[in-house]
């Protein structure tokens, strides 16, 4: 075989080309497979990390605790959401430090149009804009503050529940950035502490810890009582007015998931894709 | 040697003052801290030894159990039942912080920051508003 270095050259060239060129052509082919299979079977479960994720047609396995908050019957009933934020607030020993910029809220209430920004449409009838809306942690199926966490601290427990671990939170606020619903709250105080001889925190519960200063903390959807199979404390404040219901989204016998089979409910800003677990009637 | 005369007699003052504490209690005995202990309960979740050695990798499994696996379930030691918890695990039966924890604490000069956001139980509570 004559060989000149012309030769040499070309398939030199040639098969540098394919080496480099190969693997990627190789990876894109394995994608659009792995596309292609995925939303064949949207439909069917899908345990894998993707599915746990909660893609938006992936059936979901496990459980994932949520709520449906009836707006109306908390503006029909005056001194209701007051009487849920502070079971809320009294248990878990939340502090008031008494101006708006240090506030540390778990559970409070906003006006329609902080709460759904979204769903902003021109001339809103004027029953909507007087109601206020109960509004907490969404436990997102896909939190963008466990993401944003260093630490680790906050975390997506198997329930589905978006938890914090106060021992390990290093106070970097990361996840109040990432948390487009402000359910976040940062001690820039320390709760212990005390203005003009008033303590922060009236009535210390001595079955729950409180914080220290440089901690962020938000509702937890009291994990710990669900664990027991009681209802979150707010949930109970509500007694039979069903102005909250709280269940397991998964399970479609559950009363939570009856409710909203049933009725006509907005996320906020579900367009972010962060899959809320809170749903309001309005 | 330059100034031997200053630098002998000055390294045996300093070594005497040094050692001068372990001369000094060398043979008096220390008192070991005395707890307060719970009444009617004999045992603990763990064995006397463990406890003392190592109660506190004891509570950070509990920590992480509980808060990060969802092992809620309650420690059964003689028929009665602990909950995994600090506050409502180990404080309901040594119900006073500064009569077991912190004797034990100040006698080895550690401060763990447990008490920061962990709740001392109500009789302590008690006391200190007496004071």
């Amino acid at each position: 075989m004559d060989s000149s270095r012309r030769k040499f050259l070309k398939i030199a060239g040639i098969s540098a080309v394919a080496g480099i060129g190969a693997p990627s052509a190789l990876n894109m082919l394995m994608k659009s497979d792995v596309q292609a299979s995925s939303a064949g079977g949207a439909h069917g479960a899908q345990p894998d990390a993707h599915g746990a994720q909660g893609g938006h047609g992936a059936a979901p396995a496990g459980k994932r605790y949520g709520m449906v908050i009836d707006a109306v019957k908390f503006h029909e009933t005056p001194g209701l959401a007051q009487k849920c934020i502070d079971a809320c607030h009294s248990y878990y020993n939340v502090p008031d430090f008494g101006n708006k910029k240090d506030e540390i809220k778990w559970l409070w209430q906003e006006p329609f149009m902080n709460a759904f920004p979204d769903e902003s449409h021109y001339k809103k009838d004027d029953g909507l804009l007087s109601m206020k809306f109960m509004v907490l942690c969404n436990h997102c199926d896909n939190p963008p503050c466990v993401r944003a966490c260093p630490t680790k601290a906050t975390f997506k427990s198997a329930e589905g529940i978006v938890m914090m671990d106060f021992h390990r939170c290093i106070g970097c606020r990361f996840c109040m950035a990432a948390c487009p619903y402000g359910a976040r709250s940062f001690n820039w105080r320390d709760p212990r502490g005390t203005m003009d001889g008033v303590p922060f925190i009236k009535k210390v519960n001595p079955e729950f810890p409180t914080r220290m200063r440089g901690v962020v903390e938000k509702c937890s959807f009291c994990a710990l009582r669900v664990t027991k199979g009681q209802m979150p404390l707010c949930v109970e404040a509500t007694g039979d007015s069903k102005a909250m219901v709280f269940g397991d989204l998964n399970d479609p016998n559950s009363e939570v998931s009856q409710v909203l089979k049933a009725r006509f409910t907005i996320q906020r800003k579900p367009s972010l894709g962060t899959m809320p677990s809170v749903f309001y009637i309005i | 040697m330059y100034d031997a005369g200053k630098i002998i007699p000055g390294l045996i003052i300093f070594v005497g003052l040094m050692l001068f504490a372990i001369f000094n209690n060398a043979g008096s005995k220390v008192e070991a801290p005395k707890l307060e202990k719970p009444v009617g309960v004999k045992e603990c979740v763990k064995p006397v030894k463990y406890m003392k050695e190592s109660h506190m990798e004891l509570l950070n499994v509990w920590r992480d159990e509980v808060i990060r696996e969802g092992k809620r379930e309650m420690i059964e030691v003689e028929g009665k039942l602990y909950e995994k918890s600090l506050q409502n695990g180990c404080m309901r039966c040594h119900t006073s912080k500064k009569k077991f924890c912190d004797v034990c604490h100040e006698f080895a000069s550690v401060y763990p920051y447990c008490w920061d956001c962990h709740v001392a139980p109500q009789a302590d509570m008690a006391l200190q508003e007496a004071k």
